[in-house]
C-alpha cells in the first residue's frame, strides 16, 4: 500500500478508537453526576433549582471531554492535515 | 460533507470571500439589534405593557437573576456582557429551524472570537473592581509558585470554552448530515430537536461559565472569603 492509503487506514482506525475510548469516561462520569444529583434532589426538594443548574453546568464540563474526542475524530476523518501532504508527496514522486 | 460554514462561500468579489459564517453572524446581529430596538423604542411604565415588552422584561430579569445566583453581588454590572453572549448564542442556535441556515456557532472562528471576548473581559472587569495591582496579585494568589499554573489555566479554559461550543453545535450538524444519508425519513427531525435543546443549554453554559470566570477573578482578589466550589473550571 502507498502512503496515502496507509494514512487513510490509520486515520479511520484511530478516529473510531478515539470516540470509543473517549466516550467511556464521560459516560460513566455523567451517570454518576446525574444519579448523585437525583439523590440530592430527593433528599432536598427545596434546593432542586440550584442543584439542577449546577448539574447542567457540570454535565457540560464533563461532556466537553467527549466533545474534544469527537472534534479530533472529525478532524482525522474530514480535515486530515496529513492527507494533502501524502498526496503532494505522491505527485512529486510521480513528477520527479 | 462540509463540517464548517466557513467553507461555504456565498459571494465573491475580487478575491474577497464572503462566507456563510460572516453572513449568518450579521443576520443574527441585525435580527437582535432591530428586534430589541423595535421593542425598546416603545417602552411604557403604565399598567398595560405590550406583549413584546413583557417578553423582553422576562428575559432580562431572568438573566439578571441567574447572574446573581452565580454569586455576583452586582448583577447590573455584568448584565450587558453576559446577556449579549447568551442572547447571541441562543439566537444563533435556535435559528437553525430556518431551512438553509447554518448556525455560525458551528464554526471555530466564531466561538474562538466569543471566547477571546471573555478572555479580555475577565481582566477588564477585575481591574475595574480592584485596580491593576489587585488584578496582577491574583496570579500569585496562594503562592508565587502558582504563577505558571494560573497563566496556563487562563489560556486552557479559553480554548475549552471555544471548543466546547464549537464541538456541540458542529456535532449536531454533522450527525444530521450523516443521518440524512443513512435514514432520511424521520430520524433527522428528532436529532434536530435534540440539537435545539443542546444549543440552548450550550448558550446558557457559555454565559454561566463566563460569569463564573469573571466572578472568580474579581472575587479571589478580596481574599479572606473562601473560593466557591464551582470556581475552578477546566
Amino acid at each position: 500500500m502507498d502512503a496515502a492509503t496507509w494514512i487513510a487506514v490509520v486515520s479511520i482506525f484511530t478516529a473510531g478508537l478515539t470516540i470509543a475510548i473517549g466516550s467511556i469516561g464521560p459516560a460513566l462520569a455523567e451517570g454518576r453526576a446525574a444519579s448523585h444529583a437525583l439523590q440530592a434532589i430527593a433528599q432536598q426538594p427545596d434546593a432542586a433549582n440550584t442543584i439542577t443548574r449546577t448539574l447542567f453546568v457540570s454535565l457540560a464540563m464533563i461532556e466537553s471531554t467527549a466533545i474534544y474526542c469527537f472534534v479530533v475524530a472529525m478532524i482525522l476523518i474530514f480535515a486530515n492535515p496529513f492527507a494533502n501532504l501524502a498526496a503532494e508527496a505522491a505527485s512529486q514522486a510521480v513528477g520527479g | 460533507m462540509e463540517i464548517s460554514p466557513d467553507t461555504w462561500v456565498l459571494y465573491e468579489w475580487r478575491g474577497l470571500q464572503l462566507n456563510a459564517t460572516i453572513v449568518f453572524t450579521w443576520a443574527v446581529m441585525a435580527l437582535l439589534v432591530v428586534g430589541s430596538w423595535a421593542v425598546t423604542s416603545r417602552l411604557s411604565a403604565e399598567e398595560t405593557v405590550s406583549r413584546w415588552q413583557a417578553a423582553l422584561e422576562v428575559i432580562v430579569s431572568t438573566i439578571r437573576d441567574q447572574i446573581a445566583e452565580v454569586g455576583a453581588d452586582d448583577p447590573g454590572r455584568y448584565l450587558p456582557f453576559i446577556g449579549t453572549l447568551f442572547l447571541f448564542i441562543a439566537t444563533a442556535n435556535i435559528l437553525s429551524v430556518v431551512p438553509g441556515y447554518q448556525p455560525p456557532t458551528g464554526s471555530l472562528s466564531t466561538t474562538a472570537a466569543l471566547a477571546i471576548c471573555v478572555l479580555i473581559a475577565i481582566p477588564l472587569f477585575s481591574i475595574g473592581r480592584s485596580g491593576i495591582a489587585g488584578y496582577l496579585s491574583g496570579y500569585i494568589q496562594p503562592t508565587p509558585l502558582m504563577l505558571p499554573f494560573n497563566i496556563v489555566s487562563e489560556i486552557s479554559r479559553t480554548i475549552a470554552l471555544a471548543v466546547r461550543l464549537y464541538g456541540n453545535v458542529m456535532s449536531g450538524t454533522v450527525i444530521v448530515g450523516i443521518l440524512i444519508s443513512v435514514a432520511p425519513f424521520f430520524f433527522p427531525v428528532v436529532m434536530q430537536v435534540l440539537g435545539l435543546l443542546t444549543g440552548l443549554i450550550q448558550a446558557y453554559i457559555f454565559a454561566i461559565l463566563a460569569m463564573v470566570y469573571i466572578g472568580s477573578a474579581s472575587r479571589s482578589r478580596r481574599g479572606s472569603d473562601g473560593p466557591s466550589p464551582n470556581e475552578t473550571g477546566d
